[in-house]
């Protein structure tokens, strides 16, 4: 089916010819087949099949048949019997081989004459050595390999050392030996065989790709080997870290319910509402973890009521993996605790548990302490619309506030991080020096990526953020056909520098006054198309992301204090695209005017990512039009919502059918695209 | 050069196909009658032109005579789906065959002969869903075994160890999505490996680093690209420029580069890619299912 040129020589009458014979030679193979005839002639007649067409599947069967037919006959405690009747068979596999490579029916044939315990693996690895030799790339020959040292038991070592030769002798297109020594390492250090520590590894690993990037520029797979030991130095074996919401040290004033209304004290401090009782303890790790649980995580306070605190992550239904847990804490503003200072201390890693989905364990433990105020608010609640563009003051640049509200990543001291930080310099100097690829450039923005990870000094932090936004910059313009690849890396280099010190996040943030002074972080108009770097800013309960270029709410989640987002004037095609909202049981007031919902983008490029649609939907079938089966599965979960801007600007069906369909599901709606709805 | 989609010639190469059986190409292929059907009858519902065929026969061998497979069932089942008559098959004995080739560590077998591969997870996964019949098989441990086939570079193989192969990674996306379970995929990683298939020059797909670029991975690499949300990583229009220039733009049919002689696989390929690319007048298909999303729609979402 590849390869046959298209005004294709072969003449009628010949190809009638040949396929009049191969018709006849099928049929007789069937009939054989159908009345389990394993005569000679008539196995050597399947032989004649496969030489012509090994795609035959079933003659493959039929020929097993045969053997098992035959062995039941022989005695088969004389091994030069059993022999020849398998080596037929490996004569007749080894035939279609030479006229298709790639035939699964051949390889696997083989596999199960060899499975019979038939011997002479060295053989084996003689032929797989000539079929390497013609073709390096072909994974079935790479598959069978592993296979037959599997049998051989050949140690990983010796394997190492084939793979180096493969890499040295064929310089073009040698990604599967690449991949190979990828994968033999992996296991080499993950056992910590002799000579195999991650440090020694690495460094011999490095040197050894340098030459194959620095003699040949165009040798893609050594960069994408290049890159898979980037990663491996920097998260290799690395103890988890952990931000938090609230941070070590930090204060919190919560408020109950009635906190959304009008004007509040002047307080120095921010606030929190919280009209439920409860606030979030949100935890947001580098990696995905399961474990988190009130065995693993013990919290000390003086709240009441908060033993055996259930945690939940923040993710699909299905999974017991994520970055983001969280626990809801309960106050009481009645309680004598109200007014007076309460402590909360967490502990993490007292007991194992917590694992990363790369087996990491969370083995230091570690303890952070927040202190919680509880403020009495009365009056009645807001029912006003609000509006994004007034009522907002200016962050108060001398408050101390910030610090205490920035998470910062804990590091958890040494534990081989030096190391590291030291392979990561020598390859950014390496790397500075190479031409203008595409492959350089993003391996240097990926490398001074890395170096910003590693840093903790404050005073240094955020140094090479402009390199990196410019590095971006240039590959948009160099490889184009990627740009929204390198376009979203600039996104995420650009809200990592915004929120990478208290001085440039200070600036974007603001008091919304009508709403007791919440935060107010604006990151609209930065050209954004991706979300990241969410964990600096988790103490935020308004979110103004308008005007960007997002396509999707993926990696709001964790924002579990937010409590109003815009999202206006983005790129969002579909309410799929909106399914990390489900999460954010706070929000009260979401604009996702002016996008691209509705019917012009019927492909769903997000309907997969969402928390299993597809076994909903009998369910769904009873309650809702069909129609808005992915509106409803965002929409469910968000019952606080008391004001949604969706239709203007968007191609959706804005009749009276849609409107009622929200007002269905959300209940305690009162604005509805600027319009006040009947109560 | 070709600027647009001439469907009504591939409409014609494909029911003549029907017809051609005797050419010594067609008789080659033989033994999978059973994928042909599908990948012809697809192509004709998503230039919606169905109605131009009769009814098929079939079995869930890949043709009369030949053994039965995971690979001709799982053609079997979307045939039948696509014409809606998914209550002429005996649903117990399909999906108990199917169930019955799962093995102790999650993986399927293709047929009773052993092999294993992840192409015969989502085989199976695809056929159950569709049949509505999942519950039969242990999911966890299906999924658990499609992830120990995931590779350093995001990417996944056959079998645990095997190189990342856009067919493969298809598969196991796929299944992965089927069972909602995306999560266990690192989009980032396997979405660059992915983007970076595209050539720079002709805007073709390839199927994994330093090969050529062929149409049959516009579908591969294209769809798992949709089902991570990473499909804006390649540039579509060079993509749809390359899939016309492979059309025969005299006979019809599309083949794998604009050298190569055509054939139904590559034209379904095409005419899929141009779906996920919204080629105007094209229908919209689904990219875990491989079949249009009318069809999906219709069977998950009646009793």
């Amino acid at each position: 089916m590849h390869g046959r040129p298209r005004k294709a020589a072969s003449k009628p009458e010949a190809s009638a010819a040949k396929a009049l014979k191969l018709r006849s030679v099928q049929s007789q193979f069937m009939s054989n087949h159908h009345r389990k005839i394993y005569t000679q002639e008539a196995i050597q007649l399947s032989a004649k099949l496969l030489a012509i067409n090994p795609e035959a599947y079933t003659a493959w069967n039929y020929r097993k048949l045969a053997v098992e037919d035959n062995l039941s006959r022989i005695d088969d405690s004389d091994p030069s019997l059993v022999n020849s009747i398998l080596n037929e068979e490996l004569e007749v596999v080894a035939i279609a081989l030479r006229r298709n490579l790639k035939s699964y029916g051949a390889w696997y044939h083989r596999k199960w004459v060899l499975s019979k315990g038939h011997s002479s693996l060295e053989k084996e690895l003689q032929l797989l050595n000539k079929y390497q030799k013609l073709d390096l790339r072909n994974f079935h020959a790479w598959n069978y390999r592993r296979f037959v040292l599997e049998l051989t038991k050949t140690p990983q070592q010796d394997e190492l050392h084939y793979t180096t030769d493969m890499i040295n002798d064929v310089s073009f297109s040698n990604y599967s030996a690449w991949h190979n020594r990828s994968e033999l390492l992996s296991s080499l250090v993950a056992k910590k065989a002799d000579g195999f520590m991650p440090k020694e590894t690495i460094r011999r690993e490095l040197d050894y790709v340098h030459n194959a990037i620095f003699t040949d520029e165009d040798d893609q797979s050594a960069w994408f080997y290049y890159l898979w030991l980037l990663d491996q130095t920097v998260k290799m074996e690395t103890p988890l870290r952990t931000s938090s919401w609230p941070s070590d040290g930090s204060i919190i004033i919560l408020s109950g319910p009635g906190c959304f209304n009008g004007s509040s004290s002047s307080s120095k401090f921010t606030t929190f509402c919280s009209e439920s009782g409860s606030f979030p303890l949100i935890l947001y790790f580098d990696q995905a973890v399961s474990g988190v649980s009130s065995s693993t995580v013990t919290i000390d306070s003086e709240l009441q009521g908060n033993q055996d605190l259930v945690w939940e992550p923040v993710s699909d239904k299905n999974s017991q993996l994520s970055c983001v847990w969280v626990a809801r804490l309960k106050f009481d503003s009645a309680e004598p605790c109200f007014r007076k200072e309460n402590k909360v201390k967490v502990s993490l890693g007292k007991s194992q548990g917590i694992v990363s989905s790369r087996g990491c364990y969370l083995s230091a433990p570690y303890e952070f302490v927040f202190t919680v105020h509880i403020h009495d608010t009365v009056g009645e609640p807001q029912e006003g619309i609000v509006l994004w563009t007034d009522g907002f003051d200016n962050w108060d640049a001398q408050s101390k506030d910030l610090n205490s509200l920035i998470t910062s990543d804990q590091l958890n001291a040494d534990t081989g991080f030096e190391w590291r930080k030291q392979a990561i310099k020598i390859e950014i100097e390496c790397f500075r020096d190479l031409h203008d690829s595409k492959f350089g450039k993003l391996i240097l923005a990926r490398l001074l990526m890395a170096e910003e990870t590693m840093i903790s000094d404050d005073a240094v932090k955020g140094v090479h953020y402009n390199e990196i936004l410019q590095l971006y910059k240039d590959l948009m313009a160099l490889n184009s056909s990627h740009d929204q690849y390198y376009k979203d890396e600039h996104s995420v280099a650009l809200l990592h520098k915004v929120t990478s010190s208290t001085e440039s996040l200070s600036r974007r943030l603001f008091l919304y006054r009508n709403m007791n002074n919440i935060v107010c972080l604006r990151l609209n108009n930065l050209t954004l198309s991706r979300i990241a770097a969410v964990e600096k800013f988790l103490f935020v309960q308004m979110l103004d992301l308008s005007h960007n270029e997002l396509h999707s709410a993926e990696g709001l989640e964790a924002m579990q204090l937010l409590c109003c987002l815009n999202l206006c004037h983005n790129r969002i095609r579909s309410f799929s695209a909106l399914d990390s909202l489900r999460h954010l049981k706070q929000l009260r007031v979401l604009d996702v005017s002016h996008n691209d919902m509705g019917g012009k983008h019927p492909v769903d490029t997000t309907r997969y990512l969402c928390s299993r649609p597809l076994s909903n939907s009998a369910e769904i079938g009873r309650q809702v039009p069909c129609k808005y089966w992915d509106a409803y599965l965002v929409l469910r979960d968000l019952k606080k919502l008391k004001q949604l801007d969706i239709i203007r600007g968007n191609d959706l069906i804005a009749g009276e059918e849609f409107s009622s369909f929200v007002r269905q599901v959300l209940p305690k709606l009162v604005w509805l695209d600027g319009h006040k709805l009947a109560s | 050069m070709a600027d647009k989609l001439v469907a009504d010639k591939h409409v014609r190469y494909i029911l003549m196909a029907e017809k051609k059986k005797e050419s010594f190409e067609s008789v080659v292929m033989d033994h999978l009658r059973m994928n042909g059907a599908y990948w012809g009858l697809t192509t004709l519902d998503l230039l919606d032109k169905l109605g131009s065929v009769s009814a098929v026969s079939g079995g869930f061998a890949g043709n009369t005579g030949h053994d039965p497979h995971v690979i001709y069932t799982l053609s079997a089942v979307q045939i039948l789906a696509l014409f809606d008559k998914l209550s002429i098959l005996d649903v117990q004995k399909v999906s108990s065959y199917i169930a019955g080739l799962q093995n102790k560590d999650g993986s399927f077998s293709g047929d009773m002969w052993g092999e294993v591969d992840t192409r015969f997870s989502y085989i199976a996964i695809c056929c159950l869903s569709i049949l509505k019949c999942l519950d039969k098989i242990n999911v966890k441990k299906a999924v658990d075994y499609i992830v120990s086939c995931k590779n350093l570079d995001g990417g996944f193989g056959c079998t645990p160890g095997a190189e990342s192969h856009a067919r493969q990674i298809f598969c196991c996306v796929g299944a992965l999505a089927i069972t909602g379970n995306l999560h266990h995929v690192d989009k980032d990683l396997l979405g660059w490996w992915l983007c970076e298939r595209q050539d720079y020059e002709s805007g073709g797909l390839n199927g994994r680093p330093e090969k050529l670029p062929d149409v049959c991975y516009s579908w591969w690499v294209l769809s798992s690209l949709i089902m991570i949300d990473r499909v804006h990583w390649i540039e579509k229009g060079k993509l749809v420029k390359f899939i016309l220039d492979c059309q025969d733009m005299d006979n019809g049919g599309i083949s794998d580069n604009p050298k190569d002689a055509v054939d139904i696989f590559h034209t379904y390929f095409g005419v899929a890619g141009l779906s996920l690319l919204e080629y105007p007048g094209v229908k919209t298909i689904d990219p875990a299912y491989a079949l249009p999303v009318h069809v999906i729609n219709r069977i998950l979402f009646t009793k």
